[in-house]
């Protein structure tokens, strides 16, 4: 019921704290102190700042009982009251009351590039959307043992190194800003990459990566990137059902049922996409939310401007200089000039040596090898890497259902 | 806080330098020094010569054990360290950033043991 407020209070907490490990056992304790106490009086008009008053004082206590109480300590006593007992429900309200937002630290700090990116990953989700150990433990695949270790170690770090608790500054604001982007959109990229069986997870998972795009807006408005990731969300989200069947098998885009593309999402993808052009110069979320439009703009498969798209991949690739683009380049490049010529392009970009362990390259030569005619048992050997390669049963699904497919004459 | 910076970079990009990119070198780590000290960031530095003429001590059972040469051997090796005063972390990075050497090699980055950290 809290999760909503959870990063909210948990930012404004470390703030005044300086600590996460302090901050979350002061806030644990505070939820647990309105679990009985709202029993009673029923939930406070504004429960976010009772729960951070509780919190701090919780937090007072606890510094002066361990006789360390300093100017920070002291000031914060003023903050909260100073008195024992708890607010009564109707005395913590109004502007006075209210809960600073303080989210922008957190998220800054949570994904710091001296964090490993898939620390960065479980420590948002964790921090700022509240998702417990045993929640991520069941989304990563890990025991929750494993799980709490891994955020715990964290925040040890955070502490230890000290990784500041702050927004960074105008000139290097750019920079660390693309890392909580790609940290938003590696959540959002998990999630479509679950097993078709984790549709509950998937959709906790990708909800939150929306979740907290539009919250970056809020903090940090007139940002083109920010809007482009948030439009490239929507349009991804857009065709979310319809990326798997029924029974959670994998569907590609030319097979997907487009009359079940949320048409809303659509829209909305098109008006960030809309405003992050009049905000400024294109970045590469701007880019791939402008080349996931013109999908959307397709009512079929074949009605889709690839010329368009093959000009937005050259330009993502001047900003980005990355393999999984170019092979995304190769891949429209075959659906403008044919099947060889995107062959063609891979080998140009030499992806089989950078993308060599990449399961989409191999899927992608498979494909392009059939409809260019190429021989069975070339394509079969593709297949059988990108099925070495698939990182779950969907995938792997597809494939043999593919290799059944295909009346190949390799026997095994 | 203080922030162990050491400088690590393959050896070559020291040796062959000719004079005159020498000294612009020095020139700039100079001006490094004077930068870190008009910040009140300065603690320490320290060129290291080469891993040639680095010996390794070791003590097993309550034997000294002494090998010619460094104890790992890599192409990457510590060239030199500077040890500064940092708010946090950001702020050591920033340092980091303007060594030098950081564009040809990299700068590990490393936090100090403080007194206070014994007790937290």
């Amino acid at each position: 019921m809290f999760r909503r407020e959870y990063g909210l209070i948990l930012a404004a907490l470390v703030r005044r704290c300086g600590d996460f490990c302090e901050a979350e056992e002061a806030m644990q304790e505070a939820f647990a102190r309105a679990c009985v106490r709202w029993e009673s009086t029923g939930v406070p008009r504004n429960p976010a700042a009772w729960l951070l008053r509780v919190a701090i004082r919780y937090w007072i206590d606890r510094m002066r009982r361990r006789q360390r109480d300093s100017d920070a300590v002291r000031d914060l006593a003023e903050f909260a009251g100073d008195e024992a007992n708890l607010p009564a429900a109707g005395e913590v309200h109004g502007d006075e009351a209210s809960v600073p937002d303080e989210r922008l630290r957190l998220v800054f700090t949570c994904c710091h590039p001296a964090l490993a990116e898939d620390v960065r990953v479980v420590l948002t989700l964790n921090t700022l959307c509240g998702m417990t150990a045993a929640e991520l433990a069941r989304v990563f695949l890990v025991t929750e043992a494993t799980m709490a270790q891994r955020l715990v170690r964290a925040k040890r770090r955070i502490r230890e190194a000290r990784i500041p608790y702050r927004v960074p500054e105008v000139d290097e604001l750019a920079p660390r800003l693309s890392s909580v982007l790609a940290v938003v959109y590696l959540i959002y990229n998990e999630a479509y990459s679950l097993d078709g069986e984790k549709i509950a997870e998937r959709r906790v998972l990708g909800g939150e990566a929306l979740r907290l795009v539009r919250m970056l807006e809020s903090l940090l408005p007139d940002d083109a990137e920010i809007a482009g990731l948030n439009a490239l969300l929507s349009f991804l989200e857009a065709r979310r059902d319809s990326r798997s069947d029924s029974s959670g098998r994998f569907v590609p885009l030319e097979d997907q049922d487009r009359a079940q593309w949320d048409r809303g999402l659509v829209c909305e993808g098109r008006e960030w996409l809309e405003r992050a052009i009049r905000r400024g110069a294109a970045g590469p979320y701007v880019v791939q939310a402008a080349i996931a439009a013109v999908h959307c703009d397709a009512e079929r498969f074949e009605d889709t401007d690839w010329l368009q798209i093959v000009g937005l991949y050259d330009r993502l690739l001047v900003l980005t200089d990355s393999p999984v683009v170019a092979l995304n380049r190769a891949v429209a490049v075959a659906e403008v000039r044919g099947p060889e010529a995107g062959l063609t392009a891979i080998e140009e970009a030499r992806l089989r040596e950078s993308l060599a362990s990449y399961f989409y390259l191999h899927t992608t030569l498979a494909t392009l090898g059939e409809r260019a005619g190429h021989p069975a048992e070339h394509t079969r050997a593709a297949w059988m890497r990108a099925r070495e390669l698939a990182s779950n049963d969907t995938e792997r699904e597809f494939i043999d259902a593919k290799l059944g497919r295909s009346d190949s004459p390799v026997v095994e | 806080m203080r922030y162990l910076l050491m400088i690590c970079s393959a050896e070559e990009t020291h040796i062959g330098l000719d004079p005159e990119d020498h000294r612009a070198l020095m020139e700039r780590y100079a001006k490094l020094q004077e930068r870190l000290t008009n910040a009140g960031a300065r603690c320490v530095e320290f060129r290291l010569q080469s891993t040639e003429r680095a010996t390794t001590v070791r003590v097993r059972n309550g034997e000294t054990l002494v090998t010619d040469g460094p104890f790992v051997e890599t192409k990457d090796r510590i060239g030199g360290i500077f040890v500064v005063e940092a708010a946090d972390l950001d702020e050591a990075i920033r340092w980091a950033s303007e060594i030098p050497q950081a564009e040809v090699g990299c700068i590990e980055v490393r936090p100090v043991w403080e007194p206070e950290d014994y007790f937290s």
